[in-house]
């Protein structure tokens, strides 16, 4: 790979453009695809350009053999998100751990004493409405929501939004009652029930967790599953 | 962002100082193996490295083929894996096999 085509490479993924490197490995070669147009080396038969559209569909990487010898197609899909509405005592574990993950965090909370750089040091904070915020951040398919505030003057608008999008993995805090409540207001708001039962409610994986950093833990395995297993029944 | 794509730009990063730069990169799986196609290993000159292609497993066979390349050498595809003869050399304790190809940055 040739220095000018890295280039190339590294501003359609800072621009999050859906990006394919195709690299010809029996011959050395690479044509770059982004946002299914070909920027820089040889055309692609019909065929690939078939294969590329379904390797971004499934967010994998793979290897291909035909008449061209061996094909690697390299995916690059915009970066993961995770949106959190509720500066608390949770988010500021969960932040760091999604970010480790490779997600962008962004946390969402309007009341300032809570959103504070010293208390999310190196994390996006977003000090808007929750449902201006979710508005503005438009959740798309490779970005996860959870709402940790509690109250439904802060949840319940950014849920509001968040059921009309494409979002992966949308979860709300707190417990069993606490959700069937919500579920009752966000249904007055009209929502039925496939977008309901889009909310993991209540949030995370049933380890058994306690304090802050394991309801963290169980808050990101239970995004890791639905990211990587999406056709899993949830459970837990 | 701490993901697999910081690898690409700390490439141009590392060219841009003058350094050599090879990129290793998984592209076939078998089985267990500990990353999956599109992981990547960046090798300067001096042998510094960033990222990985396995579990720690296969790196150092990786990084003589990366400085291998910089010097001069064509792109290659590696292949790892556990067999009888060299489960105790370079190998997958896993039990998997994977396919890296290793190239210079020109």
């Amino acid at each position: 790979m040739n220095l000018q085509l890295l280039r190339q490479l590294n501003e359609a993924r800072a621009a999050k453009r859906a990006t394919c490197l195709v690299r010809f490995l029996d011959r050395h070669e690479e044509s770059l695809v982004v946002d299914g147009k070909l920027v820089d080396g040889a055309p692609l038969s019909p065929a690939l350009v078939d294969a590329v559209a379904a390797a971004h569909r499934e967010d994998r990487s793979r290897t291909l053999e035909g008449e061209e010898g061996r094909i690697f197609l390299q995916i690059f899909n915009p970066p993961l998100r995770l949106l959190i509405v509720g500066a608390v005592h949770i988010a500021q574990a969960l932040a760091p751990m999604a970010s480790l993950a490779g997600y962008a965090v962004t946390v969402i909370d309007p009341r300032r004493s809570f959103a504070t750089d010293a208390r999310f040091p190196d994390v996006a904070l977003n000090g808007e409405w929750p449902d201006d915020a979710m508005s503005e951040l438009a959740p798309d398919r490779r970005t996860a929501v959870v709402t940790l505030t509690h109250d439904p003057k802060l949840d319940d608008p950014a849920l509001d939004v968040v059921l009309r999008s494409e979002a992966f993995y949308i979860a709300a805090l707190g417990s069993t009652r606490t959700h069937r409540q919500r579920v009752a207001r966000l249904r007055e708001l009209g929502h039925g029930d496939e977008a309901i039962a889009r909310i993991h409610g209540p949030a995370g994986l049933d380890i058994g967790a306690v304090s802050p950093a394991e309801i963290a833990v169980s808050v990101m395995a239970e995004m890791t599953r639905v990211l990587r297993r999406p056709d899993e029944p949830a459970a837990g | 962002m701490t993901g697999e794509h910081d690898i690409l730009a700390q490439a141009a990063a590392w060219k841009d100082e003058g350094r050599k730069v090879a990129l290793a990169t998984v592209v076939s799986t078998w089985g267990s193996s500990p990353r999956p196609a599109g992981s990547q290993l960046l090798v300067d000159g001096a042998g510094n490295m960033m990222g990985s292609v396995s579990g720690g497993c296969i790196e150092g066979a990786v990084v003589k083929e990366a400085l291998a390349v910089m010097e001069g050498a064509p792109p290659t595809l590696l292949e790892f894996g556990v067999s009888n003869e060299q489960a105790w050399d370079v190998g997958l304790a896993c039990g998997g096999r994977v396919q890296v190809y290793v190239e210079a940055v020109s």
